[in-house]
């Protein structure tokens, strides 16, 4: 697991990351979602112990980066943002590099690296130079390196940037199968990817965390009421003066015999049934309901205004 | 240790997969050998002496083009992230890599054995100044490869870290050379020894006429240290951005 504490990093001035605390327990997937030079590169690379915070703490599997930063790294896997790679090595020569870098036995690196090159599907690469790579096979190579001693946490930046959308689909699977069973943290800034691929999202701007939840939370978070729209028919003034208090009339509109209202309500939660039961109630026929979400775009936008998108 | 080991077979396979070692080792040992020759059977004396008064100077030049690449590349192809998100301790890296350049200038300088060699044939050489002199070419090595190795870690630019090698090299060799020392006049005299001291290759002199002297040796061992210790510092340093 990772657990962050009161972290804060500033380069000069700039405060990049400001008081951030957070948690990824075993199992879980978390998105970290923010705009471009949020922070999240920069708490990424605080958790692997490349730069030092000013203050605060983050520990991988309970290793402390301050205390023991040689068993913070033993324990995590990381794909740097840029993945870089040693050019004029081949796939298999950098992968043996790696695992006898991270002290893996020569007999049991072989078909350690077998399994990677078989797992990021590089078996028509390896025994290419890396810089002869397309960006995809890069990203794989980056992801085989930072899997290769099945690391209990894994740390991705932007895993799926710069891919093809079958290769994107490919890593999210990846993503999505690995994290039965470690702890991924995972930036990115495609808020759809964000909510396909976590089981929860941290929200980050301007170097602090402004959201935290599963996307459902995230969206109740950031608007606090929910919008409906009904098509009733019948007496429909009834149906109004019956309304609860939370609810606000927002618009209505009658078309024939049949009344459009479009009605906001003060509570998040979901009141298509209330509604439902209240309009037969009054003798009226619900022809069509709909409750309207915000969407994660709404929401992202909302949380994280007066960020530089 | 087991990761120094990898990073130094990585290191040492990176300068012979890329032509970089072999243009080194080819270029020092024709331009060393051409200018040997040159003035070895004018002499006639079966003596290395030639030779080895030019070592520094080669060394000046040649030493920074295998120094320059060992950070810089790392730092601005971004790999230096890669290799510390590994297990490894900062003086790891840093002695590995180093260790791997190391072996590309002892195996050029151990391929110019044939011009002993060769001198050894023809005439009957002193073999005490010529090992002597083999030992003092290493060390002085170990210590400009220490030196280019952390200015190599101060930059992103391969082209200036080589620049600013030879400068601080040229400057640690110039300074005990009379060039130097002949215009410490009057009061400034008494500067004179600690210039000499610090000249680097007046101590590759003494040692080379076959004496082996602990303060030469100590004084290439401290120019080694010193440099690679700064380059671990300056690492560490890095992090804390």
């Amino acid at each position: 697991m990772i657990e962050v504490e009161h972290l804060t990093k500033r380069f000069g001035a700039t405060v990049a990351v400001n008081d951030v605390s957070f948690t990824v327990m075993p199992g879980e997937v978390v998105g970290f979602l923010g705009p471009n030079g949020a922070g999240k590169t920069t708490a990424m690379r605080v958790i692997t112990g490349l730069i030092l915070p000013q203050s605060g703490t983050a520990r991988v599997n309970g290793h402390d980066i301050w205390e023991s930063p040689l068993e913070v790294r033993r324990s995590l896997g990381y794909l740097p943002e840029t993945t870089p790679l040693y050019e004029e090595m081949c796939v298999t020569d950098f992968l043996r590099f790696i695992a006898s870098a991270r002290g893996i036995p020569p007999k049991q690196a072989a078909s350690k690296i077998d399994e990677m090159i078989e797992a990021c599907s590089l078996q028509s690469m390896a025994h290419k130079d890396i810089s002869e790579l397309s960006r995809g096979y890069r990203q794989r190579v980056g992801l085989a390196q930072a899997l290769i001693h099945d690391p209990p946490v894994l740390i991705l930046d932007e895993p799926t940037s710069g891919l093809d959308p079958t290769q994107i689909l490919e890593i999210r699977k990846l993503v999505r199968d690995l994290g039965k069973t470690k702890s991924i943290l995972f930036s990115t800034h495609i808020l759809d990817e964000a909510s396909k691929t976590c089981d929860r999202i941290l929200i980050i701007s301007d170097g602090r965390l402004v959201g935290e939840g599963s996307p459902q939370d995230l969206i109740e978070m950031a608007t606090g009421e929910s919008a409906y729209s009904l098509e009733l028919k019948g007496d429909a003034d009834a149906f109004i003066s019956e309304l609860p208090e939370t609810y606000k009339l927002a618009g209505r509109r009658s078309e024939g015999d049949r009344v459009l209202l479009e009605l906001t309500s003060s509570v998040a939660a979901d009141h298509s049934e209330e509604l439902f039961d209240l309009a037969a109630n009054t003798g009226c026929k619900l022809l069509r309901m709909n409750r309207k979400e915000a969407s994660l775009e709404e929401v992202f936008l909302r949380l994280t205004k007066g960020g530089k998108a | 240790m087991k990761a120094m080991a990898a990073i130094y077979r990585k290191e040492l396979k990176a300068y012979f997969d890329s032509p970089i070692a072999y243009i080194f080792i080819v270029v020092f040992l024709i331009v060393t050998s051409w200018l040997f020759f040159r003035t070895f059977f004018l002499v006639k004396i079966s003596t290395m002496r030639g030779f080895f008064a030019m070592i520094p100077w080669m060394c000046l030049f040649f030493i920074p083009a295998v120094s320059m690449r060992l950070w810089a590349e790392e730092r601005k192809t971004g790999t230096n992230e890669l290799l510390m998100s590994l297990p490894v301790k900062e003086s790891e890296v840093v002695l590995g890599k180093y260790l791997a350049a190391f072996t590309v200038y002892a195996i050029t300088i151990l391929l110019t054995l044939p011009l002993a060699i060769v001198v050894g044939i023809i005439g009957s050489p002193d073999w005490g100044v010529i090992a002597g002199s083999y030992v003092g070419a290493l060390l002085m090595g170990a210590a400009i490869l220490a030196i280019g190795t952390f200015i190599s870690s101060l930059t992103t630019n391969q082209i200036v870290a080589f620049i600013l090698s030879v400068l601080v090299v040229a400057a640690l060799t110039v300074v005990g050379q009379p060039l130097v020392t002949l215009f410490l006049q009057g009061p400034l005299t008494v500067l004179v020894p600690y210039a000499e001291w610090l000249g680097m290759a007046n101590h590759f002199l003494s040692i080379s006429r076959g004496v082996l002297d602990s303060r030469d040796i100590l004084y290439y061992l401290l120019l080694t240290a010193l440099p690679l210790y700064l380059t671990v510092k300056s690492i560490q340093a890095s992090k804390v951005g």
